[in-house]
């Protein structure tokens, strides 16, 4: 079965067919249009719709194995395809931790088999997230899942000697630490952002030197031992500021945001509603303005959503028993059109380059952000920009409820995701024999 | 007034009525029947999830002198750890006819949720939540000080006085010393006292002054003496935990000896106030710590009355929450002609 986008604008340019077949883009143009009526073609029309690359996440919680309850990644795929991913990176804190070749491959079995997107497994960088033994990085690079990308997160690699020598250690097969920054002893019992609104509503303070004191010290070590550094969830104005200053100094960091970090304040916290409890936590209006500034100018090199479903019980409580961790595959794409791209601060080939583009580049995926050109995998996001949906928490693929944005109404609606040119998402419905292309 | 949460949720007219609605009550208090008909057919469940005796005892002697049924519900142990505690035990007490839920919770904000969160639909009255509020408190000390002192700070007769009904606190200087950070005593005091129209200034080492208090309608001083010297009209004294001293990172002050010479209030400190001014505390006291034997016990010592003043607040909250008495914010409905007029 081909597949004929007609009329569609790749990365919001001037209208055009693409015609994917036999999991490319086969053709591009009047040469792709050539093909309607040809049999085993179909034909979606595609006018007024956006093309992007598949959008590839670099920070995503599937929760498999361990914690099925809140996802699975059969589910949580599904809604990385309604949300326009094609390819995910699943972080390493499920149970057992994903920290030997056996747990990544396990991992990247159960992505392939759901069929929904691409699953690569992140590998734990210390044996059991532990913080004190290097977990065996070179077998979970030389595995099947071939781990690029290693991470503590939930906890930071916060033993500088340890950090050190996993920053060493991923060169050897061109891998990348990334960092959850959190200076563990600054946080001790931290609820949310420090500063006013902590001190009025009474909870415990998360300050943001405990963040930017670990991304100084990683920036300087990974300039020392001339290895690959990414920065997850940059939430303060300082953190931006620090990178900035390492990114002018020509060291080798990228850095992400959340889309919650981009729209959403530490206010919220003043309804001790605990679906806005999230770590790092959300900061103030003048470090969203910082986090948005550092996406626009490059500082902050790409939006990670770090998806963290949670069941219903760890997030139905008060606010200090709660879960921190919020969903976010679904609405990131919306967020990212409505802080940067309606505001004319990003182009959609800009929000291409930082939801696609250069998360497969950081993670050295081959097969994704790819440009959409003849001979290039078909993985292919449709969106219609001008529509406006409200986000049902109730309605969402996600196997939990935890979104931050239910019952606001967003901008931009994924119609399509295709996989290697099959349809992941067709009419904005997960399209049905997604979970047999495996 | 459907719930008390926090002190903020009371503006000027309705902090006075509750005021003087504890004044009526306090009244019938000195009377050889203290038993008032008022609350008959009414529960309140007392809901505590932390040790405080003193505090419940208050509520719940405050819930019987008005005739409601009480029942008290220590859910000790039931940490924060096991969230589900909360709702699950706030459900079986409403459907044991709980009117209004009085709480008391390590976690800050567990009483807002627990009155928005549509686990229950009775009224909730926090009792104190984590280091967030204790409203009540924060009203029996506005009384306390209202009783004693009038606006501008002159010192009221005894208890034959008008006693400062109908009016508030403008103008009165209080110092409130102590834990500033971990004291959700200190947030309902800033609010309610300013809101009163006094002028209140913080005082603590910095390490227990937290960041973002530059928000709060208060000064902030690092200084005791220094604060003294200036006359200030009442000075409460916050309870410091001794464990503070040995909690992580060294401490939030080197030792007890250290802090009793910079922030306790001793006979030596106290014979500077101004004749006026009076001592507070809203205990249990650390005699020794943050307050001495000689200063806890002076005649400038109100720490006792602020116990007895109390159950007189308690009681016109619950009054107030229970009666369905219209107050000066959103007004509840129904509200009968003799609550009105008991109210006045
Ligand atoms: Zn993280």
């Amino acid at each position: 079965m081909s597949y004929l986008l007609r009329a569609v604008s790749p990365l919001g340019g001037a209208p055009t067919d693409l015609l994917l077949a036999k999991g490319v883009i086969a053709a591009v143009g009047a040469e792709a249009t050539a093909a309607a009526g040809e049999r085993g073609v179909t034909v979606v029309d595609g006018s007024g719709l956006v093309a992007l690359p598949g959008l590839v996440d670099l920070h995503t919680h599937l929760r498999e194995p361990g914690r099925e309850d809140a996802e699975t990644i059969e589910s949580g795929t599904r809604a990385a395809a309604l949300g326009g991913f094609t390819a995910v990176h699943a972080m390493a804190n499920t149970t057992p931790v994903a920290d030997t070749a056996g747990v990544v491959e396990q991992v990247w079995r159960l992505g392939r088999a759901a069929g929904w997107a691409d699953v690569f497994p992140v590998g734990a960088v210390s044996v059991g997230l532990a913080g004190e033994q290097l977990a065996e990085l070179g077998a979970m690079a030389s595995s099947a899942a071939r781990v690029r990308v290693f991470s503590d997160d939930g906890r930071c690699v916060h033993d500088p000697v340890l950090m050190r020598r996993a920053l060493e250690y991923v060169k050897a097969f061109d891998g990348v630490v990334a960092q959850h920054a959190q200076e563990p002893r600054l946080t001790a019992g931290a609820q949310m952002h420090e500063g006013i609104v902590s001190a009025e509503v009474g909870l415990q303070g998360w300050p943001a030197v405990a963040e930017e004191a670990i991304i100084a010290r990683d920036v300087l070590l990974v300039a020392h031992v001339r290895s690959r550094l990414h920065v997850q969830h940059v939430s303060t104005a300082g953190a931006v500021e620090i990178i900035r200053w390492a990114k002018s100094r020509g060291i080798n960091v990228t850095a992400e945001a959340t889309p919650h970090h981009l729209l959403l304040t530490d206010e919220l916290a003043r309804t001790y509603d605990p679906v806005y409890k999230v770590n790092p936590p959300l900061r103030t209006q003048e470090d969203v303005d910082a986090v948005r500034d550092g996406l626009a100018d490059g500082t902050i090199d790409i939006v990670a959503t770090d998806h963290a479903p949670h069941p219903r019980e760890d997030k139905d409580c008060e606010w200090a028993a709660a879960a921190f961790g919020m969903t976010g595959l679904e609405t990131a794409l919306s967020i990212v059109q409505q802080v940067m791209v309606d505001t004319g601060r990003m182009t959609w080939a800009d929000l291409a380059r930082v939801m696609s583009v250069t998360p497969a580049r950081i993670g050295r995926l081959e097969q994704h952000g790819r440009p959409l050109a003849v001979g290039e995998p078909a993985n292919v996001t449709l969106v219609d920009g001008a529509a406006r949906w409200t986000v049902d928490p109730d309605r969402l693929a996600t196997g939990s409820r935890n979104t931050p944005f239910g019952g606001r109404e967003l901008p931009g609606r994924v119609v399509a995701t295709f996989l290697r040119g099959k349809p992941t998402v067709l009419d904005g419905a997960p399209a049905r024999e997604a979970g047999m292309h495996a | 007034m459907r719930h008390l949460l926090s002190a903020a949720d009371l503006d000027r007219p309705t902090a006075i009525q509750v005021l003087d609605t504890a004044a009526q009550m306090a009244a019938t208090q000195a009377r050889e029947i203290k038993k008032l008909p008022t609350l008959r057919g009414k529960t309140v469940v007392n809901l505590f999830f932390e040790d405080s005796t003193r505090t419940r005892i208050s509520f719940e002697t405050a819930a019987k002198r008005l005739s409601a049924d009480v029942i008290n519900f220590a859910a000790k142990g039931s940490s924060v750890s096991k969230g589900e505690s909360l709702k699950d035990t706030a459900q079986t007490l409403q459907a044991m006819g709980a009117d209004a839920v009085v709480i008391r919770h390590p976690a800050s904000g567990a009483p807002h949720s627990l009155a928005h969160c549509g686990w229950v639909d009775t009224s909730v009255i926090n009792a104190g939540d984590g280091t967030h509020q204790h409203p009540t408190q924060a009203l029996l000390d506005a009384f306390t000080i209202r009783r004693h002192l009038s606006p501008g700070g002159v010192r009221r007769v005894g208890a034959d006085g008008d006693q400062g009904v109908g009016g508030g606190l403008d103008g009165l200087r209080v110092a409130i010393v102590g834990d500033i950070l971990h004291s959700r005593v200190v947030r309902s005091n800033v609010q309610l006292l300013t809101t009163l129209g006094a002028e209140v200034t913080l005082v603590g080492p910095p390490t227990l002054v937290p960041i973002g208090v530059e928000a709060w309608p208060c000064q902030t001083s690092y200084d005791l003496d220094g604060v003294l010297a200036t006359g200030p009209d009442a000075v409460m004294m916050l309870r410091v935990q001794r464990e503070r001293m040995g909690a992580g990172g060294g401490g939030f002050f080197p030792s007890p000896a250290e802090y009793m010479h910079l922030y306790g209030l001793d006979a030596r400190r106290i014979a500077r106030l101004p004749e006026h001014s009076i001592v507070m505390h809203p205990g249990p006291m650390n005699r020794g710590l943050e307050i001495s034997a000689d200063a806890a016990d002076s005649p400038r010592s109100v720490i006792v009355e602020q116990v007895a003043n109390g159950v007189a607040v308690r009681m016109a909250v619950l009054y107030l929450v229970l009666a369905g008495v219209p107050t000066g914010d959103a007004a509840p409905a129904a509200g009968s002609a003799d609550a009105k007029g008991a109210a006045r």
